[in-house]
């Protein structure tokens, strides 16, 4: 019932068909000189007070980014991205040390309040861990006393830097190294900050971990890395919300998430993505290129992936298993949303490597205006991969009859043991659902809200309840004045 | 009078199926609508709901002393406008309650009431269940997923009790189903049944007006109504069938 009731509100709730976190904060910042060289790069790590091994490690991928291409085969277009025109670092000014959440920046806290983040007091005790960074820097992490009786570190990358350098050492780029892709690259010569986990062996994470990234500054990239590392036997839920304020000229977003999971453990990660995704006549907007990947490899190991993709102009993602644990299990739950001119191509990978490993991928692409969607993913079973089962499941609504709906399924298979099993479905609203829906008082625009987030239950059903319920009030937003 | 349809013209796809039909309708009375098949009685109830496709290229639909032509379908149904579907369409994922409880809000909020609290909505959503015999079960599912015919018009019967329009017109809502479906159908019409509201039947069978009594029978052929009486006429129908009908009005 719950579920029904929070939907209803939802409905409710829905006013404007406008991009609600378009705002711009007038927060002092302090900034790199725009454009791309090794000084920049010196700048930003001399600004992190880094050791001398991650300036070695951004200049190694700095020089590697500079041999490689753009990737060219998504179906995805756009116009070349001058990667000169474009601050690599962008922080917030302090007035001085923060001791406590009274000390933030009145300003900024008011921008998270526009947002509906719950760093305030009264959300905090919703127990709900916040790791909020804005443009390039990590500005707040709260509950880091409680977690740290645990045992657990959630800390901004940077701290992590100072505090656990042994462990970001031996993580970091162990599952997306920077020769991994062009956008990869990138982001490991300039990334600015992010979010660091670690869960200790046999440790159940008691709350969910959050982290808000927000794009504020003009002519800013974002680049921000996270880094989860769920040791034996540990469970943990991770949530990444995402908002970009509306401007004309487009916003480059290359981020990477590494998650390690050892034997018997677990990790859900979910991500509301709603950066700014252009007006409607595809003016600015966000460029999403995000390399996620996971690695099982513990015995009996878990990742669950679940992302609700509304923002961007342009989504470049294919979050990722690597299932090298024996009987690990990977899972992907996607409902990616385009409207007027956004594009998307996104999807995952699933590598079985371990014995009796399984995969569960259920996509659902939902395409509006004059938008495109395609959903891109690869199975690959490797010869030792004894007893593999996959399945996918891959659909596509349409609304309206000028975009586009993609499926480019990957299947390889080097093990004759493996079960890989693919569906995919192609859909409109049928003018029959819609009749039906009015009929009963229901106008047009709540009719298709109502339809779609129908036909996205399955996934938004795996997101927590919070998430789960801005999940769907945005399903809605984006898709106001798509219809007729 | 609820409705008055005067010399009603509709076209879909600029080929015209209604062609001067006639029909006033008081509030407490039921009417059947009768006739053989592609003699344009959907038509009839699509373009009363105001669906899109069906142009009305002449004539009149007056509501409650409004013209309600150019009215859209939702306003329609937020004005007491109901039709039970011949064929109820599936909405995956969407489950019953969900669509009631913001159909009903919609209304609600059309006519400027609050919205209804879950523990009111719910308690109505029991008391109307029973009406129909639907089964909690049936609910919890998605809107007519998986359901049976008699199902899914038991469950047109249910959606009609809960929103209480002030014209309700059934679109064969006895086709497919057995007796004691029928039974329930027939009982929950009749309970729904007030010196308010009105009920328009469009029914092949006479079978249906053994349990829905009409006030009045129309017999609909090539796009008009071109015999009207009381309930003696649809056993007249059912007896002598249609083809006199044909022969009399001409073939299409």
């Amino acid at each position: 019932m719950e579920d029904k009731l929070s939907q209803n509100k939802i409905l409710e709730d829905v006013t404007g068909s406008d991009y609600k976190y378009g705002f711009v904060s007038d927060i002092e910042n302090d900034a790199a000189p725009m454009g791309l060289t090794e000084d920049t790069i010196r700048f930003i790590s001399k600004k992190k007070e880094e050791p001398e091994w991650l300036l070695e490690f951004r200049l190694k991928a700095y020089r590697h980014w500079l041999t490689m291409e753009e990737p060219d085969w998504a179906l995805i277009d756009y116009p070349a991205i001058n990667y000169q025109d474009i601050i690599y670092y962008s922080a917030p000014k302090k007035k001085k040390e923060l001791a406590g959440l009274d000390e933030v920046d009145p300003e900024l806290l008011d921008t998270f309040n526009k947002l509906g983040i719950p760093l305030e007091e009264q959300k905090i005790l919703a127990g709900v861990a916040v790791d909020a960074v804005i443009d390039s820097v990590s500005v707040k992490t709260t509950f880091k006393e409680t977690l740290s009786k645990h045992g657990i570190i959630f800390s901004s990358f940077s701290d992590a830097v100072k505090d656990h350098p042994e462990l970001v050492k031996k993580y970091l780029a162990s599952i997306v190294p920077y020769t991994d892709n062009y956008f990869a690259a990138l982001n490991s010569a300039v990334f600015s900050d992010g979010s660091f986990v670690y869960i200790p062996k046999g440790v159940r994470c008691p709350i969910e971990l959050s982290t808000y990234f927000r794009i504020n500054a003009a002519n800013t990239g974002q680049f921000e890395r996270t880094l989860i590392v769920a040791d034996d036997d540990s469970y943990v839920s991770y949530l990444e919300g995402c908002t970009a304020p509306m401007r004309d000229e487009n916003q480059l977003h290359a981020a990477i998430v590494e998650i390690i999971v050892m034997d018997n453990a677990e990790v859900k990660y979910s991500t509301v993505q709603n950066w700014y995704p252009g007006n409607k006549e595809g003016k600015g907007g966000v460029y999403n290129f995000v390399t996620k990947r996971a690695a099982c490899k513990g015995v009996n190991s878990k990742v669950s992936w679940t992302q609700v993709e509304t923002g961007s102009a342009i989504t470049w993602k294919y979050p990722g298993c690597v299932l090298m644990g024996d009987n690990s299990v990977g899972e992907f739950y996607s409902v990616a949303v385009t409207n007027n001119y956004q594009q998307a191509d996104t999807g995952t990978k699933m590598i079985h490597i371990g014995k009796n490993t399984k995969s569960t991928i259920i996509s659902k692409g939902i395409s509006a205006g004059k938008s495109n969607n395609s959903y891109r993913g690869l199975v690959r079973v490797s010869k030792k991969a004894e007893g593999t089962r996959n399945f996918s499941q891959c659909d596509s609504l349409l609304l309206g009859d000028k975009c586009g709906a993609h499926t480019f399924p990957y299947i390889q298979t080097s093990n004759d043991s493996a079960i890989v099993e693919h569906e995919a479905t192609t859909s409109k609203i049928s003018e029959d659902q819609l009749f039906y829906c009015l009929q009963r008082g229901i106008d047009a625009e709540k009719a298709i809200g109502l339809i779609v987030n129908g036909y996205a239950k399955e996934v938004l059903n795996k997101l927590p309840m919070e998430f789960a319920v801005e999940a769907r009030k945005l399903l809605e937003i984006t898709l106001e004045g798509s219809v007729g | 009078m609820l409705l008055n349809i005067k010399n009603l013209h509709v076209a879909i796809n600029g080929k015209e199926i209604l062609k001067g039909l006639n029909l006033q309708v008081n509030e407490g009375e039921i009417h059947a609508i009768m006739g053989p098949n592609g003699t344009g009685k959907s038509t009839l109830a699509a373009a009363i709901t105001g669906r899109e496709g069906y142009e009305i290229t002449k004539g009149e639909i007056i509501y409650k002393g409004q013209v309600i032509n150019d009215w859209t379908a939702d306003k329609r149904a937020n004005e007491g406008v109901f039709l039970s579907f011949q064929y109820p369409v599936e909405i995956p994922g969407v489950s019953m309650t969900n669509f009631m409880r913001t159909a009903l809000n919609a209304k609600r909020e059309y006519l400027g009431k609050p919205q209804m609290k879950a523990g009111e909505f719910l308690k109505l959503m029991e008391e109307k269940k029973k009406l129909v015999e639907i089964t909690a079960k049936l609910t919890n599912r998605s809107v007519n997923e998986g359901f049976s015919g008699g199902e899914k018009k038991k469950n047109e019967i249910f959606q009609m009790a809960m929103l209480e329009p002030t014209l309700a017109i059934l679109d064969e809502t006895d086709s497919g189903l057995d007796i004691d479906a029928l039974k329930v159908v027939a009982k929950g019409v009749n309970e729904l049944k007030s010196n308010e509201n009105a009920f328009v039947v469009i029914t092949h069978y006479q079978r249906l007006l053994d349990y829905i009594v009409p006030d009045f029978v129309h017999v609909m052929y090539g796009g008009r109504i071109v015999k009207s009486g009381g309930k003696g006429l649809a056993l007249e129908l059912e007896d002598q069938g249609y083809e006199w009908v044909k022969e009399k009005f001409g073939e299409e």
